[in-house]
């Protein structure tokens, strides 16, 4: 079983945005592999080890991505491939970069988180699927493998859904597909002696103008905490009264 | 020095464990004085503790400076690594000292988490850092030595499958030099409680699973003597800056954890209309900590990189646990009183790091004792005690 999964580094999850200069800063901040795709990549360590295989994990991105790939590694993966670029593609040209990556191989399996815990577009894994041309399913919250078919179940929010998937094809992980394995010391001292590719955009056949984004980042701020408090005064009645049109106001504005 | 990015990939990975383990899983097990058994087991697991031993005997043989690293990351994330950290170096005096044999013996073993070793009697009632004065005793009958006396303030005894054990041999009479006639044996507690052994808890300030013992006429086999009769001393001082650098780093750590929640606090508190941060009477002595701590731990990692080069480090090791103990505690201070009041509500967490990290003016050295050292070996001035 062949398997890719595809990565990202983010942000710590508790780490503050701070946002510098029309952008968020990233001084002084802690990196960790993206939640979701620990779940991707743990998924596609507990086929591999059931059925045997190789997984091989990529990213889009700056230097600093080597460290979500080595995690990925610690935690079971083969194989790294980093394609650099400077973290300034959107979803558009990321999915055409995993993609032409893809390309370059014949995967049974490919994984993805559901989304990204900074950009949370969770549009890169289908993008992917659509660029490819296989099947997608979203979410997943399990997986098994029957025959040369993945029977998954997917999270609808409130129900779920069962489907049986013809591979290859792509899925991507949602919080409580599995339990993401600690990465042991031997293992984190193994990641550091195992293959990490970097390549180019030009390695890939891609040329960077064509990868530009349809979309503009007009501007970047912190949304302010609206903290309004007003005390409604008078009879019971009156307060419900002045709560309601208060509410009418918020749903129907002028 | 080690590169960074391995040391942060190191950092993520105990990171990981930690994240497991939150503020109320330590703040529960404190009220209860209990022993953070879940925690200790995943970081076994995890391999972690192994770090130190080689890997020809199961460990990652990895160096001071790494080990360090993790041990720093527990206490940073808010946890405590006193618990455990003595599973990671107590091994050393077999590794340097012992014999092939127990070498083969023990290592794998601890490696993989089935033997705990991490307690170490040296400490007695009316002997506490003047080692050389201590009272047990071990008289040779045979193939076995006869232990008498008491310990007191060991660490995790009950939590331990052995113990190092430091024992005179010869009396402080018959011999020429006060360092001469101590040894090392490997007592193995499974067997020795109830034959000999009695281990009593002593309930402290903080949840630190420490013990008083008493040995009446304890019979340890002389194959679990590490090294010579007689210079057990000397093997148990080598020992004594791995310790001293280990301990700066989960210093450091708590520095770092204090400097952050009072930095949060000070920030998010809004009293008089703004933020208490913006009042340089209480950002003042956070930033001052925070500078403390930053050099604390360039002193910490020379330290380390001179022990890891195999160069003589004892100065730097115990100027880097003096630094590093004041400047957690200097910033658990920041942190306490920035947070007022909630500083003292369980529920934060500062009085429990605050208790905690006190311990380190005072142990595994205390704070006078390392300047002892430093007015002596290091200036050359008169000796003091």
């Amino acid at each position: 079983m062949n398997i890719l999964v595809f990565v990202k580094q983010t942000f710590d999850t508790e780490e503050t945005v701070v946002v510098q200069g029309g952008r968020v800063s990233e001084d002084n901040v802690r990196f960790v592999l993206n939640p979701y795709d620990e779940y991707a990549v743990e998924q596609a360590v507990q086929v591999k080890e059931e059925f045997g295989g190789e997984v091989t994990v990529v990213a889009v991105g700056q230097e600093r991505m080597e460290q979500a790939l080595r995690t990925a590694l610690a935690m079971g993966a083969d194989k790294a491939a980093l394609v650099e670029d400077d973290g300034s593609l959107d979803e558009y040209g990321v999915a055409k970069v995993l993609a032409a990556f893809a390309r370059r191989g014949t995967y049974d399996l490919l994984f993805a988180g559901q989304a990204t815990v900074d950009g949370a577009s969770a549009q890169t894994g289908p993008r992917v699927a659509e660029e490819l041309g296989v099947p997608v399913v979203a979410a997943i919250l399990r997986f098994t493998l029957e025959g040369d078919r993945a029977v998954v179940e997917r999270d609808m929010e409130g129900y779920s859904e069962r489907l049986s998937v013809p591979l290859p094809a792509l899925f991507t992980a949602q919080q409580g597909l599995n339990e993401p394995r600690y990465p042991t010391l031997p293992n984190v001292m193994k990641a550091k002696k195992k293959p990490l590719e970097r390549l180019t955009l030009e390695d890939l056949g891609l040329a960077r103008e064509r990868l530009l984004g349809r979309t503009a980042t007009v501007e970047c701020f912190v949304a302010p905490k609206t903290r309004q408090r007003r005390m409604l005064q008078g009879s019971p009645e009156a307060q419900a009264q002045a709560l309601a049109d208060e509410l009418r106001r918020f749903v129907l504005p002028d | 020095m080690a590169d960074q990015m391995w040391l942060e990939e190191l950092r993520s990975g105990v990171r990981r464990i930690c994240n497991s383990f939150p503020d109320s899983y330590w703040r529960e097990l404190d009220a209860k004085r209990e022993y953070p058994q879940a925690f200790v087991e995943a970081l076994t697991k995890a391999g972690y503790l192994a770090a130190l031993i080689p890997e020809e005997y199961g460990g990652s043989g990895l160096g001071v400076t790494e080990a360090s690293v993790i041990l720093e990351e527990i206490h940073r994330c808010g946890g405590n690594a006193a618990a455990c950290h003595a599973q990671m170096y107590t091994m050393g005096v077999i590794l340097r000292h012992g014999s092939e044999e127990q070498k083969r013996r023990y290592l794998p073993e601890i490696a993989k988490g089935n033997i705990r070793l991490q307690a170490f009697g040296v400490t007695e009632p009316t002997t506490g850092s003047d080692t050389t004065q201590l009272k047990t005793t071990a008289v040779r009958r045979g193939d076995r030595y006869v232990v008498n006396g008491q310990k007191v303030f060991i660490s995790r005894a009950q939590y331990s499958d052995l113990m190092v054990l430091l024992v005179r041999t010869t009396p402080l009479a018959e011999v020429r030099k006060r360092t001469e006639g101590l040894s090392v044996l490997i007592v193995d507690l499974r067997e020795a409680v109830g034959k000999g052994l009695t281990i009593r808890p002593i309930r402290t300030m903080i949840n630190h699973a420490t013990t008083e013992l008493f040995f009446e006429n304890l019979e340890v086999p002389v194959e679990n003597r590490i090294g010579e009769e007689g210079q057990g001393f000397r093997y148990i001082l080598d020992g004594m800056n791995a310790e001293r650098i280990l301990i700066a780093a989960e210093c450091i750590g708590d520095g770092r954890w204090f400097v952050e929640r009072a930095t949060r606090y000070a920030k998010e508190r809004v009293v008089f209309g703004r933020p208490i941060g913006q009042n340089q009477g209480v950002q003042f002595p956070i930033a001052r900590a925070h500078v403390h701590v930053e050099a604390a731990d360039l002193m910490r990692f020379r330290a380390a990189a001179l022990y890891d080069a195999g160069k003589p480090c004892a100065a730097e090791a115990n100027m880097a646990k003096l630094l590093a103990a004041d400047a957690s505690w200097e910033a658990a201070n920041a942190a306490l009183q920035t947070h007022g009041g909630f500083g003292f509500a369980e529920e934060f967490d500062i009085e429990r790091k605050f208790r905690e990290t006190r311990l380190y003016q005072v142990a595994p050295i205390s704070t006078n004792l390392i300047l002892s050292y430093v007015a002596e070996h290091v200036l050359g001035m008169p000796r003091s005690y």
